[in-house]
């Protein structure tokens, strides 16, 4: 079938079983996991979502982002205000989450590519919109300026207001990250796809090989802000609560970026690999600072976090284009000439 | 790239750099299914005069045309449309995919399809002679190769102009001649019009029916190769350089 061929591209079969594997444990998981388990897992699924959303910009298009959570942010805002006042269905409300974080996306992306800012240059404006925009909505009255904006923990349950237990929390991020999976790759493969790498790899001789470098960039930031809405519908009902000073927080920009980076920037299944990485990197750190703690009867405020500084620093020095690369070739998941199909019958 | 040649029309071209003026009322003609040369020696303004051909910058002064449209001032994609394919001096590969995407990006611009973007990448591959490493990261390759996957990348947009900016730089003679031979082959079977800036002379006298030479951003010279090569305003500023 075309559409399997183009989906699992240079996969190996071996590479197929694993994946098919990998998701048939995380459909099952949480039949068998503790609700702690789950709600490590649970954030593992969303920051692989959110990073696919961000690697669409960064990973394959070359445009640097540091100001994602400003798509997060007006996604979740914009839903949860809709329910909050009028008791809109946050599925309705995360449409009007999607255009509204395509619209800031857009004028940043116009700003920024209009005048070809490049680099650092369009990270600082995707910055400062970001931080204008918190700043705004800590005077926004209307969805509780700095004081935050809570979502009714009452009410009908069920999927159609995402009021509901952890485990269809986990099942709507891991249908998100699924399909954003699965659209990334078919984009990827797409005239489109090429001709994002191409503006990543080399702008000028992407426009002499007739890429129209301008529409390339726009259509990824606009592609790229309605993922990110999408999952900051999800965390706000998810977590009930928003606040300007956290929603729009450059640390959640940072967020955004780290799994992605970690797990390979630009390819699929690396923002998953990385925010495993990186959620258990740091659930393992906070035991493990607390442990020393106890030991030596010492505060060890801020040790889990040099942890995982010095963890992060360690797996960028020596896996410098991601984990997921070097794990796949290792374990033999992809074909090293993606374009010679491998002897007939055998799959290596 | 049954599609032809097209004819290129250069009238009154020029550029300043901050008040340096890098090409000064350059103007010139290539007939439909020709291959010129521009010649001259280093910084006489001939990388400049493409890449206004090529919309990288608009000209200051003069105008471009293809097959009797005006093209100046447009960007380098929609001079791409327009049918005009181009190699950088300095080679710039997409460093980071295989060869076949490089090419396969250049030839999405007339075949939409992918899969059949990636059989017309795969076919100019193989006239280039770079079937073998198609699966290669292009940041690999050795200069020569580089060089040749700028010609496959550019052939690869099917263009109707194809603008060689020093291809045989670094090649070695055997090397030079297989390009010639290709470059002439392909001129033959498609028409296609080319317009190269070459210092491999060797490469320049083989190829070329026209030589057009610039000199401090001026044209100085203009004609068949026998007469350029005789012509005493040449060889003083430029083939005279060799001999000393
Ligand atoms: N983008 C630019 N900005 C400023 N000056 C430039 C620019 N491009 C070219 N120049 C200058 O214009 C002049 C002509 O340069 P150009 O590259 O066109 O020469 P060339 O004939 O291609 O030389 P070469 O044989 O060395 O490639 C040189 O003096 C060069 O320094
Ligand atoms: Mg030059």
């Amino acid at each position: 079938m075309r559409l399997w061929h183009r989906l699992t591209g240079d996969m190996t079969t071996r590479g197929q079983v694993a994946l098919a594997m990998f998701a048939a444990l995380l459909l099952a998981a949480p039949a068998f996991i503790g609700s702690y388990p789950l709600s490590i897992l649970i954030l593992v699924v969303y920051f692989a979502y959110i990073g696919q959303a961000w690697n669409v910009m960064m990973g394959f298009a070359g445009q640097l982002s540091l100001g994602h959570a400003l798509y997060l942010g007006l996604g979740g805002y914009t839903a949860a205000a809709l329910a909050f006042h009028f008791g809109v269905s946050p599925w309705i409300g995360m449409i009007a989450g999607v255009l509204v974080a395509m619209l800031a996306g857009g004028i940043v992306g116009f700003l920024g590519f209009r005048f070809s800012l490049a680099g650092v240059y369009f990270a600082l404006l995707t910055i400062a919109f970001a931080e204008f925009t918190r700043i705004l909505f800590d005077h926004f009255k209307w969805v509780g300026g700095s004081a935050g904006l809570f979502l009714k923990v009452s009410g009908d349950p069920g999927l159609w207001h995402l009021r509901g237990g952890p485990v269809m929390f986990y099942y709507v991020i891991l249908a998100m990250a699924a399909l954003a999976l699965v659209a990334c790759r078919l984009m990827l493969t797409s005239r489109l796809g090429y001709h994002w790498l191409a503006i990543r790899e080399d702008p000028e001789a992407a426009q002499a090989s007739g890429v129209d470098v301008f529409r390339g960039k726009m259509i990824a930031v606009l592609i790229s802000s309605g993922m990110a809405a999408v999952g900051g519908v999800w965390a706000a009902f998810y977590y009930k609560n928003l606040f300007p000073e956290t929603a729009f927080a450059m640390g959640r920009s940072i967020e955004v970026i780290l799994a992605p980076i970690i797990g390979g920037l630009g390819t699929l299944i690396g923002p998953f690999i990385g925010a495993a990485v990186l959620v258990s990197l740091g659930d393992v750190f906070t035991i493990a600072a607390e442990k020393i703690g106890e030991i030596f009867g010492v505060k060890t405020a801020g040790l889990k976090q040099i942890f995982y500084g010095l963890a992060l620093l360690a797996i960028v020095a020596f896996r410098r284009d991601g984990v997921w690369p070097w794990l796949a070739r290792k374990l033999g998941f992809v074909h090293s000439d993606p374009y010679l199909p491998p002897p007939a019958g055998k799959g290596r | 790239m049954s599609t032809g040649g097209a004819t290129l029309n250069v009238r009154g071209l020029g550029k300043s750099f901050r008040g340096l003026r890098a090409v000064h009322d350059v103007g010139f003609d290539v007939p439909a299914g020709a291959i010129h040369a521009l010649i001259g020696p280093n910084g006489a303004g001939k990388t400049t005069t493409f890449n206004m051909i090529a919309g990288v910058f608009p000209p200051s002064a003069g105008t471009v045309q293809l097959d009797g449209r005006t093209i100046t001032g447009l960007r380098p994609d929609r001079v791409c449309d327009a049918g005009i394919g181009r190699t950088f001096q300095i080679v710039k590969p997409f460093p980071g995919l295989s060869v076949l995407d490089n090419v396969l990006i250049g030839a999405l611009k007339r075949e939409p399809d992918v899969s059949r973007a990636r059989d017309r990448a795969l076919t100019v591959l193989r006239e280039l002679g770079l079937h073998d490493k198609r699966a290669m990261t292009a940041s690999n390759l050795t200069l020569p190769d580089r060089k040749r996957l700028e010609v496959a990348r550019a052939l690869a947009t099917q263009p109707r102009l194809l603008l060689l900016d020093e291809v045989m730089a670094g090649l070695r003679p055997t090397e030079t001649d297989q390009m010639v031979a290709f470059l002439r082959e392909l001129n033959a079977r498609t028409g296609l019009t080319i317009l190269l800036i070459e210092h491999v002379m060797r490469a320049v006298m083989a190829l070329s029916q026209h030589i057009v030479v610039l000199n401090y951003g001026e044209k100085i010279a203009e004609g068949s190769p026998e007469a350029i090569a005789r012509d005493q305003r040449v060889l003083d500023v430029y083939l005279g350089q060799d001999a000393h």
